[in-house]
């Protein structure tokens, strides 16, 4: 039975062809994320070519002002964004499943209190929390970025699972557990969760794209990580050197068409994953 | 309902009063009081910096503890009192902001609204049509995926300064004073419509898939099958699956109220446009921990009133918010 239906699921997977085409953009990113690295024999901060040169046969990317390989600082900073991407949108997934879990299961006060709490963190700016941290430490990695970045953007995930638990809670098979004397945590994991597993999954594509986003903005003004490269940071770089006036485009091209092309490639293979998923939505 | 607003009514409150809280902090627990900023601005002159630092000591406020700090904070700023700019030294903080708000205010409403209403209407459009789910909405995806400055630096780049058909720096014409005539108006134009397009095709290409796709989910839901079985014209059908489509996209939009706030702030960067979120980068810059604070409070009080906003059209379209039933954003 369990067989039958992974290999329904497989055979709609490879039908749908916004799955194929976002997952072939997302692979062709993480490939080139391995192995851009191993391309270029620069690192990405050091002055190592001509200033401010188109891209070329040396310098695939063309170089910065200051004659830095556009290309290496782009895989790098690729690196950057799939790791803000799994770790903050993973950590903003797992705190909205928490979150929508208890206050979706149990109801009642803890359900107020935790709304409460999720609308709190919806409405408060971030970039003011942030700016008191970053103040504080002045070296800053991605690593603390993405846990920022996923202790504030949980709270629309935490409301939708809330609202897919609480019209999975009066379920009969939910009410069965309970009857059977479950624990409440037992019951939320071995009956509520596998029916949501392919609702969670999509939450965390859109976290994953979410959090690139959230990233880039933040590294534009300045607040990312002050030891590594990304994308943002690469824009920010070239808004403050004057890339646009000085029509340098091979520098702050690649960086947001990267960012575009992955954010974009999540959200198409969100769409084509809820299609698989929901018979309802598949495309005769 | 009155129970309705009374329980949002708490937690804006509480919102309001956590938020401010966190405001107040910046410019005190940040290394580096505002005080050593401008005396180092101002030079040393030995035997008069110890009378100066004393001055502006004063001057801000900072000479009593911190829990009387706090109590007065909120005092002054039931006055409206938000301090003194230290980028722009004796001018007040809420004087600096003023200047900037009306720029914001014409940036901001107009592209969220009609970036809402044109997405909204162009998704319901192009779901279960073929042709234009093939075609346009693709272009949807793309808009949606596009961070906010990349977009701006792309118009700024191609109609600014390979075209020159606008300009890219500034809220209006450097060589003009601002005055009620046609032609500073026009200048306040031309510089108003690249932040305003770049802002509003990220926010439609986002309102338009999410259209589309809530559509799609209510046209096939039972009660549309059943008007269909029942011989209901497509229209008809159509109408009913848009106003609960509607729904979801209203909460999206408090959703996200803080990711388009976020964006405004990058896309005026990019162009020196002089609101509020040009002032915030002036202000990290200048480290006028003052000035950053009374912008954030600006933000606050704007996304607590936009809020406030979409829950009145929640209860203006959602009757069972009005027949004292939970609704969906409850």
């Amino acid at each position: 039975m369990m067989n039958l239906k992974k290999n329904e699921l497989l055979y709609f997977a490879l039908r749908n062809n916004k799955l194929k085409v976002g997952l072939a953009i997302l692979l062709f990113f993480a490939v080139l994320t391995v192995v851009g690295p191993l391309l270029t024999d620069y690192p990405p901060f050091d002055y190592i070519g001509p200033a401010a040169a188109p891209p070329s046969a040396e310098f695939w990317f063309g170089t910065t002002t200051f004659g830095q390989d556009v290309f290496t600082q782009f895989v790098h900073g690729l690196k950057a964004s799939f790791l803000v991407g799994i770790v903050g949108g993973g950590l903003g997934t797992l705190l909205g499943i928490l979150i929508g879990f208890i206050a979706g299961y149990r109801g009642g006060l803890v359900d107020e209190i935790l709304n409460m709490l999720t609308n709190i963190v919806l409405v408060i700016p971030t970039l003011a929390v942030l700016l008191i941290i970053v103040a504080y430490l002045e070296v800053r990695g991605l690593f603390i970025e993405s846990i920022f970045i996923g202790c504030t953007a949980w709270p629309w995930a935490a409301r939708a699972i809330r609202a897919q638990t609480f019209s999975l809670r009066s379920r009969d098979f939910v009410d069965l557990a309970r009857l059977s004397g479950m624990k409440s945590l037992k019951v939320i994991f071995t009956e509520i969760a596998p029916n949501m597993m392919s609702y969670l999954l999509l939450v965390f594509i859109l976290q994953f794209g979410g959090a690139v986003l959230i990233a880039a903005t933040l590294d534009f003004i300045g607040l990312g990580p002050t030891n590594a490269i990304s994308l943002g940071l690469m824009m920010n770089n070239a808004v403050l050197w004057g890339a646009l006036i000085l029509g340098i485009w091979w520098w702050f091209i690649p960086p947001g068409l990267a960012i575009t092309a992955i954010v974009g490639a999540l959200y198409v293979t969100n769409v084509g994953l809820d299609e698989v998923f929901n018979p309802k939505l598949r495309e005769m | 309902m009155k129970r309705y607003f009374g329980r949002k009514l708490l937690v804006y409150i509480l919102t309001f009063f956590i938020a401010v809280t966190i405001d107040w902090m910046i410019p005190r627990f940040m290394p580096g009081n505002p005080v050593d900023v401008l005396m180092a601005r101002a030079g040393s002159f030995a035997g008069a910096t110890e009378l100066m630092h004393d001055y502006y000591t004063k001057v801000f406020g900072l000479d009593v503890p911190l829990w009387q700090q706090y109590i007065n904070f909120w005092g002054a700023l039931l006055h409206g009192d938000l301090g003194i700019s230290v980028y722009v030294f004796p001018k007040p903080v809420a004087e600096v902001i003023m200047d900037a708000v009306p720029f914001d205010i014409f940036l901001l409403v107009p592209s969220i609204l009609l970036s809402w209403f044109a997405g909204n209407w162009f998704g319901a459009f192009a779901a279960r049509s073929k042709r234009l789910d093939n075609t346009i909405l693709p272009l949807g995806y793309i808009l949606t995926a596009t961070p906010y400055m990349w977009l701006a630096m792309l118009l700024a780049w191609t109609l600014g300064i390979v075209f020159e058909v606008f300009p890219i720096a500034g809220g209006y014409s450097f060589s003009l004073t601002p005055t009620f005539s046609w032609v500073f108006i026009s200048s306040l134009f031309k510089h108003w419509f690249l932040p305003f397009i770049s802002l509003f095709l990220v926010g439609f290409g986002g309102w338009a898939i999410g259209m589309r796709n809530m559509i799609i989910y209510e046209l096939e839901a039972d009660y549309s099958h059943y008007l269909e079985a029942l011989g209901a014209p497509r229209k008809l059908v159509r109408k009913y699956a848009f106003n609960n489509a509607v729904l979801p996209q209203l909460t999206g939009l408090a959703l996200q109220l803080g990711v388009i706030v976020a964006g405004a702030l990058v896309t005026e960067v990019v162009f020196s446009y002089p609101g509020i979120g040009y002032l915030i980068l002036q202000a990290i810059n200048t480290r006028d921990y003052f000035l950053l604070q009374g912008c954030f409070l600006f933000i606050i009080l704007g996304v607590l009133l936009a809020n406030f906003v979409i829950d009145i059209a929640y209860v203006l379209v959602d009757p069972r918010t009005r027949a004292g039933m939970q609704g969906e954003s409850a």
